[in-house]
This record gives structure tokens, C-alpha cells and sequence, in this order.
């Protein structure tokens, strides 16, 4: 009888064409979605994850507490020996300092007089030891605009918009206001190195990117850090490795009822990253439904019109004495057939679509411009597992559910009436 | 031929809902078809033959009166019992042939054993005697588009004689045929009711297949008018 059935579906093809066609090109489409938006989605996960969040996050429980707000104040005193403890506890991880501050930058004229100010947002790196992974996280080599990385200490990087709007380019000098860790005033002349821009609207507006042994002198910092970020061994951020980690970390300190004493979040717990991890996973479960549901409304319309077309076959099969109940079943067994051929192709020619865009990326820096998101400007669709498998659940489900719908008329007809209409 | 009866139809009436009120398509039948019988039911369009051989063939059901057909009450039969013994016991052709197109000969007479508990080489054995009976062994292969309307209908009957079924109803077979044909599809039936001693029963305006019925019951308006045996038979095998 299957064989029956697959001779049915291959020798008609106004039975299979149409169907297989709908059907491959949903399932194709669902996997360019699904990988274009888990690669979006990844891509700024992990560029927050380099730029702000780390894959783990260690400050004082004090700065923890208040944490977006930058409180320098309270931040790790002895970073050193804190990374060397990390490191000895989780060698795999690579650890960093950083300092995040706002500071005012002060634009003077030839004659050292001020002739523009304005805030700027502050990073404070470690770009200068030899072998920092750290200019590659923040892809400053493939983002400067002007002049070049920063050589030596008390050299900067400025995002180009800010440098633009006050007319300074490498080279030029300016001054850093900011607070020292006691709360005290502190200011610090910085030279130009070069412009950057990052195509993320949110650190173009005004961001300065300085040594993180410059930030330690100017703020009265020394031997101290924000926070130590640490990054796993893999590029894709893994929340249960991270977990454990932390756990591992946080249970060590305990006991300890100091507030400066360390404490550690994973990038999922940091502002904002655990609503977009699910809202990944949310938008990826809502295309399939959408799929699902207009590729169902097609195929119920293309399983009508088939039904029709196959009246005379379906009340021969009556006559012959095959019953309704079994004639819905290999109506049902055909449409996963036909959704199991239709997936294949689908996922097949989608998957090859997704391999070719992996490499070759799509710049979408033109429609980014006024994106206030820390997105990157160049996508790529990601290469998961699921891209594997993703496509066959609208694919198939679709289907049964448009061909199920569709028989439903051929099984309740009274079966006299159907090889009636036999006849006409 | 013995007596075992095959059919028997006691006060059967069939009434189809017209509007608000009611048609009556058949009323009060009363016959019994016996084991290898060759019958017809003549009558002018729409006199009942078809709603007939439907209730016969347990594609209908009566509403009133009672069929029994190879020994089950067509009333009370579920849709799986009708399925089952049109499955086993049961053979149909049509005026429209209704082979499918997208199959070959050898799978369109298949078909029918696909739904019986028969093993492959046993079935593969069963096709091609059928497709031998009917002298088309040799267009196997070939698809029902390619073949004349004669040889259609040979398929068909090959199609309805390959389950060796006790009883095969008929609905207008030579209708869309030439004589010739009409001829040789009604002698090929006449052959294997004779070798098989299987009942056939027709339905039929054609005077060339009423000259082989060993029976004739005329329908008018739904009512027996007439039930003829024997005296038609000059043209047998
Ligand atoms: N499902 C139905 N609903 C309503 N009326 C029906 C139905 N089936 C048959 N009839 C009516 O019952 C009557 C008998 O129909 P039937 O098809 O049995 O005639 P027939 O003798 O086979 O005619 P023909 O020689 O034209 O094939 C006709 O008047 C027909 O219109
Ligand atoms: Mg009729």
C-alpha cells in the first residue's frame, strides 16, 4: 500500500509539484529566519559580551549593587591579585581589568582656551601590553576612521562623530574631567591617537577608548579596576559553563560578609542580556507558528483542490472496498510524505543559502545609522544544529494539518454520495 | 448452478430527501439473486437501477426494508463491515471505466488485493491471471491513457474479477462502447461467470448486453415490473 501510494505521489505530479514547491520553499525560508536571527542575536550578544558584559562579570558586591551606574568608587581595589586568583581557579577563562566612566571632555583652541566641551562615555582597555586580546574585542583595528591605535600611554581613541563635531583629528590634545575614587576632581590631558567608529550608533555618539594604566593614574585607580571581565574559551556565549563558573565563584565568598568583597554575574544576569536570549528564542518559536499557520492555509487550499481532483480515484477505492477511515490515513501518509520530500529540499537549498551568506556577510550599515542598539553593522546568518531541523516542523506539521483539514470533507461525506459523484 | 442465494432483497425502499419533501426511488423490491446467476436490470433513466445496484454493492443503505447480500444485512452494517465485505466479496464496473490514471494496467488491477492479506508473489500471480483472463497480460505496463475504451473496461473487469469476488455489479458497462466491444466485454463476462461461477449482475438500456441475460427484471418508477428468466439466453457461450 505505500508503495501504492509513493508510485501515487511520483508519477502525479499535479498531486506532489505544488505542495513540495510550497512546502520547500517555507521550510527554506524558516531556516534563513531562524539562522538570521540567532546570528543577529548572536552577534550582539557577543558584542556586548566584549564590549560591556564579559561572558562573567567580578566587582565588589557594593559596585554589583549599583553597577550600571559606573561607581568607581567602589570598585576592586587589588584587581591584580584578584586575577591571579581567577586565573588560578579557572585557567581557561581569560580575565581582563576594565574601567567604565562618564567624564567631560574639554576641546581648547590653539591658544589653550576652551572652545567646546561635552560628556563622553569612557572605556578604559588594556590596549598597550604585548599580546592584549583586548583592541581585537573591540574590533578597533577594523574600526578606526583616522590616525591609528594608540602606542603609548596617555594617547586615546575618540569616536569619529564626537571628533568630527569639534573639529579635532590625531594628533590633537584635550582634557579629561572626571571624579577620582575618594570623589575628588581629577583632570588629565590626552593626545589623539585616532577616530573610530563602531557602526552602533550608542558608542559612536561620544565615546573615548583610553589605557586602562592611563584611567588608574587619572582616577586615582592604581592596582585597582571596576571590573574584571572574563571571557570563555569559546565565541559563543554558554550560559551552564558561565553558570557554573559563577556558582563555583560565588560559593567561595560566602562567608565573607565584606562589601568589597568580590562577587560574579554572567552575562545572561547583566542589564537586558537575559530578556534578549529569550527573546531569541521567543521570536524563533513565533516564526515557525507563523509559518506553520499560512503554509497550513495554502496546503488545506492545494489539498481541496487535490481532493477534488482525485474524487473518481477516492470513490473507485470505496468501491473496491477500502474504507473512509483508511482513505483519510493515506491521504495523511501521503502529506508527510510529500512535507517529509518538500523539507528535505527545503532545508537543503536554506542551509546552502546560510553557509554561503556565513561567509560572505550582508553590510547593513546604511540601514543601521540611527540604530541606538549595540548591534554590529555587518550580519551574518549563524550556523547552528538547528538549521538542521528547524524547517521540517512548519514543513511537515503544515501538511498534515492543511491535507488533515482538507480530507476532513471526503470523510464525512456519506459514502454513497461521494462514488455518486463517481458518475458525474 | 445451485441455489445458494447470493442477494436477497425483501421490501427494500429508498426514499432521498427532494426540497421539503421526499423521493422515492425504489419502493418495495422484492427479489433474490442466486449463486452464478447472469442478471440485468432494465429500465428507462432514473427508473432505480443505479440506487439498486448501490444498495446491492453496500455503498448505500435501504430505508426501508431489508438487503442481505452474501449473508450480511446491508442495514446494519458499519462503515468498516461495508468496506470489508465490498473487500472481499465484491466486485464493481463502471459505464466510465474509472481506472486511475496515474497508475499502470498491472497496478490499477493490483490495487484491489492491496487491501486483502496476500502475499507479494501470491498477488503478482493473481494480477496477471486476471489481466490473462481478460487478454491484456501484454499492456501490463502500459497506462490506462494509452489503451481504447474496449480495453479500458477489460482492465476493469480484470480490476473487479481479480479477488475472485462472488458477486460483481455492473452499472451500464457497454454504455460508452461500440458494438464490437459492447460484445466482447459482455461474452468476457459471460466466460468468467460461466468458469468462475461468479453472479453478475447488471444494469443496462442495451439491447446487445440484454441478448447474453439469462435474466431480465424490468424497473419502472422504482417498482419490479417485470422478472424474466431464461428465455433470452440464445446468445451464450
Ligand atoms: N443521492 C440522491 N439524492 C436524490 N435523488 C437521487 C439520488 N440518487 C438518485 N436519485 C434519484 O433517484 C432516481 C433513480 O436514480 P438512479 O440513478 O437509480 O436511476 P437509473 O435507473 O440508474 O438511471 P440512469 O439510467 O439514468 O442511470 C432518479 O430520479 C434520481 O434523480
Ligand atoms: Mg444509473
Amino acid at each position: 500500500m505505500k508503495k501504492f501510494l509513493l508510485k501515487g505521489i511520483f508519477n502525479d505530479k499535479g498531486r506532489s509539484l505544488l505542495p513540495i514547491i510550497v512546502v520547500a520553499t517555507g521550510t527554506m525560508v524558516t531556516v534563513l529566519l531562524y539562522s538570521w536571527i540567532t546570528g543577529i542575536m548572536g552577534e550582539s550578544i557577543e558584542m556586548s559580551s566584549n564590549m560591556n558584559t564579559g561572558d562573567l562579570k567580578v566587582m565588589t558586591r557594593l559596585y554589583a549593587e549599583d553597577y550600571e551606574q559606573l561607581p568607581n568608587d567602589l570598585a576592586i581595589l587589588n584587581a591584580d591579585a584578584l586575577i591571579a586568583e581567577l586565573k588560578e581557579m579557572e585557567p581557561s577563562v581569560e580575565w581582563v581589568k576594565r574601567i567604565r566612566f562618564g567624564a567631560l571632555a574639554d576641546f581648547p583652541d590653539s591658544l589653550g582656551e576652551t572652545r567646546g566641551q561635552g560628556p563622553v562615555a569612557g572605556w578604559a582597555i588594556d590596549m598597550l601590553t604585548t599580546g592584549t586580546k583586548e583592541p581585537h574585542r573591540f574590533n578597533l583595528e577594523g574600526s578606526v576612521i583616522q590616525g591609528s591605535l594608540p602606542k603609548s600611554p596617555g594617547q586615546c581613541l575618540l569616536s569619529e562623530d564626537l571628533a568630527k563635531k569639534f573639529s579635532i583629528g590625531p594628533g590633537d590634545s584635550f582634557t579629561l574631567f572626571g571624579t577620582t575614587m575618594e570623589g575628588g576632581f581629577s583632570f588629565r590631558n590626552f593626545t589623539v591617537s585616532g577616530t573610530v567608529r563602531f557602526g552602533a550608533a550608542g558608542l559612536d555618539r561620544g565615546a573615548v577608548i583610553i589605557d586602562i594604566s592611563d584611567a588608574q593614574s587619572a582616577f586615582g585607580m592604581e592596582s585597582a579596576a571596576g571590573e574584571i571581565l572574563g571571557y570563555l574559551p569559546d565565541t559563543w556565549y554558554d550560559d551552564d559553563v558561565a553558570l557554573s563558573i559563577k556558582d563555583k565563584f560565588n560559593q567561595k565568598y560566602s562567608g565573607d560578609t565584606d562589601g568589597f568583597a568580590p562577587v560574579m554575574m554572567t552575562l545572561k544576569e547583566q542589564s537586558g542580556m537575559a530578556d534578549m536570549v529569550e527573546y531569541t528564542n521567543y521570536i524563533s518559536g513565533l516564526m515557525v507558528f507563523i509559518f506553520v499557520a499560512a503554509m497550513s492555509i495554502v496546503l488545506w487550499n492545494g489539498g481541496l483542490l487535490g481532493g477534488l481532483r482525485r474524487y473518481t480515484e477516492f470513490g473507485v477505492r470505496l468501491a473496491l472496498g477500502e474504507d473512509k477511515g483508511h482513505i483519510y490515513k493515506t491521504l495523511l501518509y501521503e502529506a508527510l510524505m510529500i512535507g517529509t520530500i518538500g523539507s528535505i529540499l527545503g532545508t537543503i537549498i536554506g542551509v546552502l543559502i546560510v553557509l554561503y551568506l556565513n561567509v560572505h556577510g550582508v553590510n547593513l550599515s546604511g540601514m543601521m545609522k540611527n540604530s541606538t542598539l549595540l548591534l554590529p553593522s555587518i550580519f551574518r546568518p549563524a550556523i547552528t544544529s538547528t538549521i538542521y531541523y528547524i524547517g521540517f516542523i512548519p514543513g511537515i506539521f503544515s501538511m498534515i494539518l492543511g491535507n488533515g483539514i482538507a480530507g476532513l470533507g471526503i470523510y464525512k461525506r456519506e459514502t454513497a454520495r461521494l462514488f455518486n459523484e463517481l458518475e458525474v | 448452478m445451485d441455489n445458494e442465494l447470493i442477494v436477497k432483497l425483501e421490501n427494500v425502499t429508498k426514499r432521498f430527501p427532494a426540497g421539503k419533501t421526499e423521493f422515492t426511488a425504489l419502493s418495495n423490491i422484492n427479489l433474490t439473486f442466486g449463486k452464478g446467476e447472469f442478471a440485468g436490470l432494465v429500465g428507462p433513466s432514473g427508473s432505480g437501477k443505479t440506487t439498486l445496484l448501490n444498495i446491492i454493492g453496500s455503498l448505500d443503505t435501504p430505508t426501508e426494508g431489508k438487503a442481505i447480500v452474501l449473508g450480511k444485512t446491508i442495514n446494519s452494517l458499519s462503515h468498516k463491515e461495508a468496506a470489508a465485505l465490498r473487500n472481499y466479496g465484491i466486485g464493481f464496473i463502471f459505464q466510465t471505466y474509472n481506472l486511475l490514471p496515474v497508475y499502470s494496467v498491472y497496478d490499477n488491477v493490483e490495487f484491489a488485493l492491496l487491501l486483502q492479506t496476500m502475499g507479494s508473489t501470491q498477488r503478482k500471480k493473481a494480477v496477471m491471471e486476471a489481466l490473462d483472463w481478460v487478454g491484456l497480460a501484454d499492456r501490463a505496463s502500459s497506462k490506462p491513457s494509452t489503451l481504447s475504451g474496449g480495453e479500458c473496461q477489460r482492465v476493469a473487469i480484470a480490476r473487479a474479477m481479480v479477488k475472485r469476488p462472488q458477486l460483481v455489479l455492473a452499472d451500464e458497462p457497454s454504455a460508452n462502447l461500440d458494438s464490437n466491444n459492447s460484445h466482447n466485454i459482455v461474452q468476457t463476462m459471460k466466460r468468467l461467470n460461466k468458469e468462475l461461477n461468479t453472479t453478475f449482475i447488471f444494469s443496462t438500456h442495451d439491447q446487445k448486453v440484454m441478448q447474453y441475460l439469462e435474466r431480465v427484471i424490468y424497473l419502472k418508477d422504482g417498482k419490479v415490473e417485470r422478472d424474466e428468466t431464461g428465455g433470452n439466453n440464445h446468445a451464450g457461450i
